[in-house]
């Protein structure tokens, strides 16, 4: 497991962080999550921001919490803060991160709600709702293959693959609230089972 | 407001950009107060949670290094890669009714899910890509 980067971000590398959570924020139809593999692209692969685990674990945390999973994007600000100057850093990285990630979405939603619900039945709106639909559901399907992959290699922790595998199974076909499972996990991690 | 209203905003924030949760809080708050009321909904919905979840990664953080605390984190990593999969395969069965028809579909989502899993394509490139011979399929099919 990787640890920690030390990283000493300028103003221009905060800019950089803004502008593409604004353009993730354009682009995040079906929601923030379905972008969670981007961002993985983005902070841990390309600008080396983020270790995996601080990757991983912020959507765990997130997911893990009350309200909307969108907070992910704010506990990914916070630990590349963290990661760059401490607690203040981390507020901003908060701040940053959530107002490239709401801002434009917001934006465009207040601008164009009317519009659209006028015009629902419109070729155009219908077009692009049923064209996009694929495209989402595989972004989405990226998303949990890059987090199951995230933390884990397939020889030495098949378990946690199995884990992940059970978890897709029993959400699909069993109704059953996701914080059992969650629980669940937690406790077979806590004593090393998986 | 009525069930069928709430249906039509909540479908109207699923296709535009953004958290879901987010649109449909402004959506609600502006039909009711305008501006202002948009963003007290937003804020009431994400000040305490928001909260909540920092206050969580700071005591995440305390206990970051002690094993147990490691290997449960794993466990919830898992099961939160098996939720996001398991959404994925759910939200595939509205394609059924996608007029694109099943292989269009699988044509798009294929390429789609090895590119950016696999081969780490830059997601505006897929979007815009894929997204727009997606859209413009869709249009096609869809000629009254």
């Amino acid at each position: 497991m990787s640890s920690a980067p030390i990283l000493a971000l300028r103003w221009t590398d905060w800019l950089n962080l803004f502008i593409h959570y604004s353009s993730f924020s354009v682009l995040s139809v079906g929601g923030a999550i379905t972008l969670a593999s981007e961002m993985h692209r983005y902070l841990v692969v390309q600008q080396h921001w983020l270790s995996e685990a601080q990757f991983s674990s912020s959507i765990a945390i997130a997911q893990a919490a009350p309200g909307p999973n969108v907070l992910f994007v704010a506990l990914l600000g916070w630990n590349v803060g963290l990661n760059s100057r401490g607690t203040v850093a981390a507020l901003f990285g908060v701040l940053i991160t959530m107002a490239g990630m709401l801002l434009p979405s917001s934006t465009l939603c207040c601008l164009s709600a009317r519009w659209l619900h006028h015009n629902r039945e419109l070729r155009v709106v219908r077009a692009f709702r049923q064209g996009i639909g694929p495209i989402v559901v595989a972004l989405m399907g990226s998303t949990g293959w890059i987090l199951a992959r995230a933390q884990s290699n397939p020889a030495t922790d098949w378990r946690l693959w199995l884990l992940t595998a059970a978890t897709a199974l029993i959400l699909w076909r069993i109704r059953i609230h996701f914080l059992w499972l969650l629980a669940a996990g937690a406790i077979l991690g806590w004593f090393g089972l998986v | 407001m009525t069930r069928e209203q709430f249906i039509e905003e909540w479908s109207v924030a699923q296709i535009m950009p953004g958290p879901n949760v987010v649109n449909l809080s402004l959506m609600l708050g502006a039909r009711s107060f305008g501006l202002p009321g948009a963003l007290a909904a937003l804020a009431g919905m994400m000040t305490i949670p928001l909260v909540l979840v920092l206050l969580l990664a700071m005591v995440y953080a305390q206990f970051a290094s002690h094993p147990h605390v490691i290997g449960a984190l794993h466990g919830m990593g898992a099961v939160v890669a098996g939720l996001i999969i398991a959404t994925a395969i759910k939200l595939s069965s509205a394609l059924k009714t996608n007029s694109l028809g099943i292989p269009g579909c699988i044509a798009l989502g294929v390429p789609c899910f090895v590119g950016v899993a696999f081969l780490h394509w830059p997601l505006a490139y897929v979007l815009l890509g894929l997204g727009a011979v997606g859209c413009l399929l869709a249009y096609r099919k869809l000629k009254p």
